[in-house]
């Protein structure tokens, strides 16, 4: 399914041009309104239908193996943290679907390090990165070595 | 043409390419370089790039070692026995040992994981994968890389790096281009961590015509991350270690839910099983150590993922296609249908597109499925790439001489796809491979390493000229013809693409000569690359668009090259499903129970190829139930022997 643009709903703000991973979505210099230049690199990834704004973009099965007569739409709602889904059969029978997209509001779950107390000397020269051993268990332990996991090294064949 | 040069100096760290890698690296490089100025360089836009553009269903990467799930060595054996032995067990014991916390702080940031509501753990769709709402995935790590990195740049494609000329084996950072404006854009840095990605489209894939956009692996992935490295001269392991996915025919919609969490499985068009038929001539190829039934049927060993490849391609070649996964059963269950849809409109929105398309509704009909063309990665089922240093505490010296990660050229480092003989990363493990780096890369620095880097005028002139040259190629040659793409004197992106494709398809290997090819068919092969090099001289563009393809199409052409290399060197077919050397059908533990090592001499182009020693750090014997069978199984057979 290459995308291709509705006429009538694109404006030409260029969202979709900012985000398509192929660069592949260029806006006609006649009508100046977006549209898909290259068809055989398109990943069907659907970035480009969610930036818009317009909801001007659609995109229709490849021509190589997929008969005309289907959709498959969605809404991605930043704001509400949820992505639906409508597909549309060829014989319109229709599914829904509903998902998250993200448990807190966005640009508000990372830290800045540079504004977190700098790391130590012995933290430097371990084998641990940031937040470790803590974050991968909630016991005590350390980080797993060879000898803690009584392993060793062994050249030959194993199986 | 007036192109702009911009350079960025004093750069400590570069990512080259923000995919789940390279982010990672930036988020981590400011952890431990609070005062390091750290710059992204990102040839698509970093909130929707690389393999997770359109998000991901599951984390495939998770030990689960806070609930007392898995050890970091139970994932090193299930890595190798997948891979018929060839990994890097020191550095998959090092990714295993850090991956949670990359996951326990995904899920801080707002990724969505779903939770197992009986344990509180989260929900196991197999034992190393985990379920995840993750249509946002990238959105959330692309925020933690440009929070903490100084400078992201967007749409500025990375051809090449730049060496450091004051006489020794180093990095002194790269350039490449915007592939908007055309600007010509210098980094000058004291590391680089190589984060651009595996390569898709080198083989000719299945679909044709408008769906050539349809494969497996990101169109985008245009194995810059080989090219590059292979360009600089680094050294390269398991590049013939290819991948061949078995995917939903047509839209390569992934099977792994279906088969892990929804216990779909597979039959063929007559509804009957098929792996088992298959199975003892194959284990006269591979030998029982790598493929035994009751070991697999009685514990938690995983039969090779390319062997099951095998089975279906025998099967179909018997006559007995289309294989079908039934879904039928499953989709009766209205919340595992919701899962098989959410499936694949969270990663591969395709699959969904031709199931409406065609009315195929999986609760009323089994779908089809079918083995794709190759894919060269090595974050999958696969383990392609650069040759670097494992952690001090871990690696054998013939696996460590240096930081962590980092590649036979000093400051170089690699993240994800990029590095080599760690298969079954995926997602997580390859942002925890871009921590690891970007740590190392700090640690680097700060040792003094990176003093005195010299990157003369005259190597970024002579880089600039070369990375424009398809414009004005074009410019001249275009007036010699009245209209069209066909031209005597330039070759364009499109119909390159397309002869690289058809020669790697038919002398190495892809879908129309069923995965076959022997010696003979290499040095051809190599042969018709090597011409096909010389064209690349005279590749067009018509445009900045057409300028980042062409590049891909060099990149791509690079890393064909070293895969056919490395194919032609190893002589055995040590992953029977992912490709055959018809003259060495066997697996050689004898001969072959090694790693591949090449290196491309920069200034010849000849290629070096080396075995390298395998180390392994655990046997079999650590897993339980597998050493309980074995033992019952020796006991008899030592009596029988003292009875002789
Ligand atoms: C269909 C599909 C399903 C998958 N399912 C799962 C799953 O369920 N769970 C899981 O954990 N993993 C899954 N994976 C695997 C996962 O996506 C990869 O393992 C991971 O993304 C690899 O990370 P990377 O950083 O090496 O490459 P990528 O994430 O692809 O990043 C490469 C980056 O480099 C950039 N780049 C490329 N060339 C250049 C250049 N020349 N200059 C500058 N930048 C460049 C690209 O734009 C991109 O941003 C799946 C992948 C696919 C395709
Ligand atoms: S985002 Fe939508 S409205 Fe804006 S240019 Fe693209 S198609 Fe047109
Ligand atoms: S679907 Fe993806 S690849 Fe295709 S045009 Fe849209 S953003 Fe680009």
């Amino acid at each position: 399914m290459p995308t291709f643009v509705y006429m009538t709903r694109c404006d030409g703000c260029g969202y979709c041009v900012d985000i398509c991973p192929s660069d592949i979505m260029h806006i006609d210099k006649k009508y100046r309104r977006a549209y898909n230049i290259e068809p055989s690199m398109c990943w069907e990834c659907y970035s480009c239908v969610k930036a818009c704004p317009h909801h001007a973009i659609d995109a229709r099965g490849y021509a190589d193996f997929a008969p005309l007569g289907h959709s498959v739409r969605t809404i991605r709602d930043e704001e509400a943290g949820t992505i639906a889904w409508r597909v549309t059969f060829r014989d319109g029978r229709v599914k829904n679907f509903l998902s998250p997209i993200t448990t807190v509001p966005w640009g508000t779950g990372i830290p800045d390090f540079r504004n977190e107390p700098e790391p130590t000397e012995a933290e430097r020269n371990s084998q641990l990165l940031s937040f470790e051993p803590k974050y991968i268990r909630m016991d005590d332990g350390d980080i797993a070595t060879l000898k803690s996991q009584n392993l060793e090294m062994k050249e030959g064949v194993y199986y | 043409m007036g192109i702009k040069t911009i350079v960025e100096d004093n750069i400590d760290i570069l990512v080259a390419g923000a995919g789940l890698g390279g982010t990672g690296t930036a988020y981590e490089a400011r952890h431990w370089g609070r005062d390091k100025k750290i710059v992204i360089a990102e040839k698509a836009n970093i909130n929707r790039s690389g393999a997770v553009a359109q998000g991901l269903y599951a984390i495939n990467c998770y030990m689960g070692t806070r609930w007392g799930e898995n050890n970091p060595e139970d994932h090193v054996r299930y890595a190798r026995i997948d891979l018929m032995g060839m990994v890097r067990e020191d550095l998959l014991f090092d990714m295993a040992r850090h991956v949670d916390s990359a996951v326990h702080k995904f899920e801080e940031w707002g990724l969505p994981l779903m939770r197992n509501e009986k344990t509180g753990a989260y929900q196991r769709e197999g034992r190393w994968q985990i379920m995840i709402h993750g249509e946002s995935y990238k959105p959330i790590v692309a925020e933690a890389a440009t929070k903490n990195a100084d400078k992201t740049y967007n749409r500025v494609m990375i051809t090449h790096l730049l060496m450091d000329e004051s006489g020794r084996n180093r990095v002194g950072g790269a350039i490449g281009f915007n592939v908007r404006t055309g600007n010509c854009h210098v980094f000058k840095s004291k590391t680089v961590v190589v984060g651009a990605g595996g390569a898709s489209n080198i083989y000719k894939p299945r679909s044709v015509g408008e769906g050539a956009g349809r494969v497996w692996y990101a169109p985008w992935s245009s194995g810059s991350a080989y090219a590059l490295m292979i360009n600089a001269g680094a050294k390269m392991t398991q590049m013939e270690n290819r991948i061949v996915l078995a995917r939903f025919k047509d839209g390569y919609g992934p099977v792994g839910a279906y088969f892990l969490h929804l216990k779909t499985y597979t039959q063929n068009a007559y509804g009957e099983e098929y792996e088992s038929k298959h199975f003892p001539a194959l284990q006269k190829m591979v030998g029982k150590e790598y493929l035994d039934m009751e070991a697999s049927h009685r514990t938690h060993r995983p039969i090779p993922t390319c062997l099951r490849n095998h089975a279906i391609i025998q099967e179909v070649a018997a006559g007995r296609g289309p294989i079908h996964m039934v879904t039928m059963h499953a989709f009766q269950d209205p919340h595992l249908e919701e899962v098989g849809w959410e499936n694949f409109l969270g990663m591969t929105v395709g699959q969904a597109v031709l199931w409406a398309a065609t009315d195929l509704d999986p609760k009323y009909q089994n779908p089809e499925l079918t083995t794709s063309e190759p894919y060269v990665m090595g974050s999958h089922a696969t383990g392609c790439g650069a040759w670097c240093s494992g952690p001090a505490d871990v690696s054998p010296p013939e696996y460590q001489w240096g930081y962590n990660r980092m590649m036979s050229i000093e400051g170089l480092f690699g993240a994800g796809d990029a590095v080599g003989g760690t298969p079954h990363a995926f997602s997580s493990g390859s942002f925890t491979e871009g921590r690891i780096s970007g740590k190392s890369a700090c640690q680097y620095i700060d040792d003094g390493k990176a003093e005195g880097i010299v990157v003369s005028d005259s190597q970024i002139e002579k880089r600039k000229a070369e990375i424009f040259k398809p414009l004005e190629t074009y410019q001249v040659g275009r007036n010699e013809i009245v209209a069209g793409t066909v031209s005597p004197s330039y070759l364009l992106p499109h119909p390159g693409l397309q002869r690289l494709q058809k020669i790697m398809d038919e002398y190495c290997g892809g879908v129309t000569v069923n995965y076959m090819t022997n010696d003979k068919l290499l040095n051809i092969g190599l042969q018709k690359l090597k011409i096909m090099e010389e064209d690349l001289e005279k590749v067009g563009a018509e445009d900045t668009h057409q300028l980042m393809r062409a590049w891909e199409l060099k990149h791509r052409h690079r890393t064909s090259e070293c895969v056919m290399q490395h194919t032609l060197f190893r002589k055995e077919t040590r992953w029977p499903g992912y490709y055959y050397r018809g003259d060495a059908m066997k697996l050689d533990d004898k001969n072959w129970h090694c790693l591949t090592v090449s290196r491309r001499d920069p200034e010849t182009g000849e290629y070096t190829l080396e075995k390298a020693p395998l180390y392994h750090l655990v046997g079999d014997m650590e897993d339980k139930a597998l050493a309980d069978m074995k033992k019952s199984e020796k006991k008899p057979a030592k009596k029988a022997a003292k009875a002789k």
